[in-house]
């Protein structure tokens, strides 16, 4: 016999009100590929298990008339491969999410799920603080609206409440001539941790750079947002020179644990490397060639 | 707490069953269903296993929990056979030994029927990648693979 409640309720307000009811004692289920192997492990002993997949809103991917995508913090990376048009205007969050884990592990991993665990190297996260996505988070106290670059906090901490459930992110519309990109490093080639995560996204109009965005993972206690990398590569026509001083902006925020599967000057040397090759996908996918 | 009652549908036939909150999918199937064609290699979503498909997608059953299923249609290893008569992929596994000890062979089979059942012409490629969560101490993965590839065409052919 245990001592564990599981929920599976079927509207938002219900589970808000289970999950901040357990005053901190409960835990949000969306794919469980994090959660269930930190129960296994005894890192965490939820006292009640919130199951969020029957809420509709939580599960869903929407396109509004003017091009903004609505995705359900839960949706899985199959699911979201799955959908027609998400992926040909973000390209790089797709991909992301789609390298997180085997076939198996994306039939349940959701960016929800990758945000809220909080991992330094989480792959969505750069790619959705490039995309400059703004996450939709409920609690008691009704719906705020943030950014997700201000959502990772330190290794396993965010800045949502105790008692506040992730709901959806939502991707700005964008003009013609806009792409992104994710690149990861990691010492094999499937089924891995970023040694250094990578997200680009930028719009290019006749030949110059004019929005563009930069995160950056696995180098420092939380995912980063490289603005000194964005503001080179902005009102430039991304030449090498440009591209150089976005890298070396990437390189100057590192601050990397160094651990055997990378060290300090290796991480911080890639963080470069994939700047300048995220930039050359996102630039090639964003003028159509 | 008193133990959760779920009802699902398990290759095809309606199943009921009690268990605890935080119980896996793994645990029941094998443990209070008999079902113990599903193997448990790691219990952390590493080996695969483990796979089952839910609602048509392959999941790993280590990283489900059994409450997860109520009003679900989960198909393991168990329901692959017609009767006596072996799915063309489990005969062709056995024709081209692509199995030693067995333990990773019903994950395998389970994750490479989704894959068939999606993709029917898959490339080497993407054979490997599709099973690159299956994890094989034995064979060295080439016989797997080619029994896959053979199994897809032999299904083509026969279509
Ligand atoms: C074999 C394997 C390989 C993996 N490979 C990778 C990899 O390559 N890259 C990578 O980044 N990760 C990897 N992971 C980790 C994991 O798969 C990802 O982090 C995944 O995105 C988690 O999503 P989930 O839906 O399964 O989350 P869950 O496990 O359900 O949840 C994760 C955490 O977030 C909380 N949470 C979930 N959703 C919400 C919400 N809506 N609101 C509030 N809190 C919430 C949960 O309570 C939990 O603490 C791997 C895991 C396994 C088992
Ligand atoms: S037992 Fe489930 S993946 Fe290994
Ligand atoms: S046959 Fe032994 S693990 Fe694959």
């Amino acid at each position: 016999m245990s001592d564990i409640q599981y929920l599976a309720p079927t509207t938002l307000d219900e589970a808000v009100s289970a999950y901040s009811g357990a005053k901190g004692s409960a835990h949000i289920l969306a794919g469980g590929t994090d959660l269930l192997v930190q129960m296994r492990s005894g890192m965490v002993n939820p006292g009640l298990i919130v199951d969020i997949k029957k809420i509709e809103e939580i599960t869903s991917v929407k396109e509004t008339e003017d091009g903004v995508f609505v995705v359900g913090a839960s949706v899985s990376g199959m699911e979201l491969a799955n959908n027609s048009n998400f992926g040909k205007t973000w390209p790089g969050v797709l991909e992301a999410l789609n390298l997180i884990g085997s076939t198996q592990i994306q039939g349940r991993a959701s960016l929800g799920g990758n945000l809220c665990n909080g991992s330094p190297a989480g792959d969505s996260v750069p790619a959705l603080i490039a995309a400059e996505a703004l996450l939709t988070v409920q609690g008691p106290n009704g719906r705020r609206e943030i950014p997700v670059k201000e959502v990772p906090v330190s290794p396993g901490k965010t800045s949502l409440a105790d008692n506040e459930i992730a709901v959806s992110f939502s991707f700005p519309s964008r003009p013609a001539g806009s792409a992104d990109a994710y690149l990861r490093m990691i010492p094999r080639t499937e089924m891995d941790i970023a040694v250094v995560g990578c997200g680009v996204s930028l719009t290019i109009e006749e030949n110059t750079c004019t929005r563009a965005c930069v995160g950056l993972g696995a180098v420092a206690p939380k995912v980063l947002e490289v603005e000194g990398a964005a503001e080179a590569l902005i009102g430039s026509q991304l030449d090498e020179d440009t591209i150089e001083n976005a890298a070396e902006a990437c390189r100057a925020c590192c601050n990397p644990i160094d651990d055997k599967r990378g060290t300090i000057y290796y991480r911080t040397k890639v963080s470069g490397v994939l700047l300048k090759r995220a930039v050359a996908i996102a630039a090639k996918r964003a003028k159509g060639v | 707490m008193s133990k959760l009652h779920i009802s699902t549908i398990i290759n095809g036939e309606p199943e009921e069953f009690l268990c605890e909150p935080e119980e896996t999918m793994l645990d029941v199937l094998r443990d209070r269903l008999s079902l113990t064609g599903s193997k448990e290699g790691c219990g952390s979503g590493d080996c695969g296993a483990c796979s089952i498909t839910v609602d048509g997608s392959l999941i790993c059953s280590c990283l489900m929990l059994a409450a997860e299923s109520e009003g679900k249609k989960i198909e393991t290893i168990e329901g692959m056979s017609d009767g006596e008569t072996l799915h063309p992929l489990q005969q062709k596994f056995l024709e081209e030994a692509a199995l030693q000890c067995g333990i990773c062979t019903p994950g395998m089979l389970v994750a490479a029927k989704a894959l068939l059942d999606e993709n029917p012409d898959p490339t080497e490629t993407e054979v490997r990648f599709w099973l690159a969560g299956n994890l094989c101490r034995c064979t060295g993965y080439d016989k797997i693979v080619r029994a896959v590839l053979d199994t897809a065409q032999e299904i083509r052919e026969i279509k």
